[in-house]
């Protein structure tokens, strides 16, 4: 860690405009030789819900594990409150929540005893721990299961679960890989409200990666990603009137239908 | 930057202070203390595998096997006694690649991607691993020579039961170690199997953890180099002086520089930016 690391936070109160929660420009990444990301660029608003909308295969895994540094940036940069993601790792990894695709939750530990761990793994003691454990379960209405083992929870309740974790060293902003897949329509809805309602009540900046278009509102900013490029972006209905579709869903399959028309170049 | 006190959580803008570091290292070893509760199978066989080679193969070999007078021993000493080092050796060495058995298993859950986007820096997080990996293997090395105690395997003086502790635990760090960088190359669970055979058992057998060096170069001269050139040898070394407290500074050097080289391996191998993750498709 290098302690001269100018403060972006700070230098942004002083500078102009709000400081983007999460910004990427110019990211490329190649798994040997298929390019599997291709000169993305996105930014997140504090306090804004944004989209990444793909299918499968699209590139939004691999754009999250960049994001999280699970390996690093080929070309291009990542910015978390200004903080890049691989010259700051530290500083940009403690303001970023993360609920992963898989499930990562101890089965055979207890939500709190999975809680605590993370917490230790952000330097957060134990008797800090207990209250802001509190709060986030009370959020996602699971402080009466802290004490069971999660094997015994549904799918919803750990990804709820998950999702009190990932707010427990109070990020600013929250990535969610696919958070929804294999859950019912009920802890769906749940689920969904639930961060929205972070993004409206604490200015939470919030990444959510799905493919499922009715979890996509009109006033959304949403990223089509496809192969590995980004088709386009905006707001939700923005892109449907440039698609000259009736919604988001048909202006996505009238996108990735002409990507694919176009023929591959590579 | 806001100052933080030490021992609350870094806020945004502080840095970590040593108070964070030490959280953070006690809560990873704290959870695979508590997995190792919860996998007491695990630590039943960990026990049973070194008791059944200490009560039959030893036994049994008793008679065909003489030892003669070799440091760090004064007197002829019984078969049992001379193989206990090389079984706490294989505790050890079953436990780290067990332990990175767990990490490919992590990695393939996602439980690992929890670990790495920590804030820590990563040879931090790794290194905590590695150190708690090690503290369970500790705890199986003295739940057996508990029990080899009743079968009159001791040390000359009890103090032998702490002076073997340091090198149990840089035997357990460089096992560890290698089982970390093996775990960086294997891309999935299924090829660990290759493990048990291609590193568990050759280093084993190859070994002075069964028989002493003088005996395997009657034998073969040539295996008896190989012995030598293998860590191991000196891991099980290193064990088998200390617990007579004395120091075999050659096994010192050879399991400390092998233990710094095996964990530097892992940690380049696990870096972001150099490292095999990188390279390999998905998560």
């Amino acid at each position: 860690m290098n302690s001269s690391t100018p403060n972006p936070e700070t230098a942004s109160k002083r500078g102009a405009g709000a400081l983007a929660a999460l910004e990427a420009t110019g990211v490329s990444h190649r798994y040997g030789k298929r390019k599997a990301l291709d000169n993305i660029g996105l930014s997140v608003a504090q306090g804004s819900f944004s989209v990444i909308l793909g299918l499968n295969g699209a590139g939004k895994s691999t754009l999250f594990s960049l994001i999280t540094r699970l390996f690093a940036t080929q070309q291009g940069t990542i910015r978390i409150f200004g903080f890049d993601v691989n010259r700051a790792p530290s500083e940009a990894l403690r303001r970023l929540g993360v609920v992963f695709q898989a499930r990562t939750l101890d089965l055979d530990l207890t939500v709190m005893q999975n809680l605590s761990y993370h917490a230790a793994l952000h330097g957060i003691s134990g008797r800090e721990t207990k209250p802001r454990a509190a709060v986030v379960l009370n959020q996602v209405n699971m402080a009466e299961r802290a004490r069971e083992k999660v094997r015994t929870l549904s799918g919803g309740q750990m990804r709820r679960v998950e999702i009190a974790r990932a707010l427990l060293h109070r990020p600013r902003m929250l990535l969610l890989d696919e958070p929804t897949v294999g859950l019912d329509i009920k802890a769906r809805a749940d689920i969904l409200q639930h961060v929205r309602g972070l993004v409206a009540r604490e200015g939470i900046g919030v990444l959510w990666a799905t493919h499922l278009i009715d979890e996509i509102e009109p006033s959304d900013d949403v990223v089509v990603l496809h192969e590995g490029k980004i088709l386009d972006h905006g707001n939700a209905s923005e892109i449907a009137a440039r698609a000259g579709a009736p919604g988001i869903g048909p202006a996505f399959t009238t996108l990735t239908g002409a990507a694919r028309k176009e023929g591959k170049p590579e | 930057m806001n100052g933080s006190s030490a021992a609350s959580a870094p806020a945004v803008g502080g840095r970590p202070s040593l108070a964070n570091y030490a959280i953070c290292l006690n809560g990873i070893v704290w959870r695979e203390a508590l997995r190792y509760w919860h996998q007491r199978e695990r630590f039943i066989s960990a026990l049973v595998r070194p008791l059944v080679w200490l009560f039959i193969f030893a036994a049994g070999f008793r008679s065909v096997l003489g030892v003669s007078i070799i440091p760090p021993y004064d007197t002829y000493v019984l078969y049992e006694v001379y193989i206990t080092p090389g079984l706490i050796a294989m505790i050890e060495l079953f436990s780290g690649m067990q332990s990175s058995l767990s990490m490919v298993y992590d990695r393939e859950m996602g439980n690992m991607r929890t670990l790495l986007v920590s804030p820590f820096p990563r040879w931090f997080l790794l290194t905590s691993k590695l150190a708690a990996g090690t503290a369970v293997s500790l705890a199986q090395v003295y739940a057996f020579l508990f029990v080899a105690y009743f079968w009159e395997i001791e040390p000359p003086s009890p103090w032998g039961y702490l002076t073997v502790l340091p090198a149990l635990v840089l035997a357990g760090l460089m096992l560890g170690a290698l089982g970390m960088l093996l775990s960086s190359l294997i891309k999935q669970l299924e090829n660990f199997a290759g493990i048990m055979n291609f590193v568990i058992f050759p280093m084993f057998f190859a070994s002075s953890a069964l028989y002493p060096l003088w005996r395997v170069r009657e034998g073969s001269p040539w295996l008896a180099t190989v012995c030598e050139l293998n860590p191991f040898t000196h891991a099980v070394e290193l064990i088998r002086f200390a617990f007579y407290g004395r120091i075999d500074f050659l096994a010192l050097a050879v399991v400390l520089g092998a233990a710094i080289v095996f964990l530097g391996s892992a940690i380049a191998a696990y870096d972001p930016s150099r490292g095999m993750i990188a390279r390999r498709e998905g998560p």
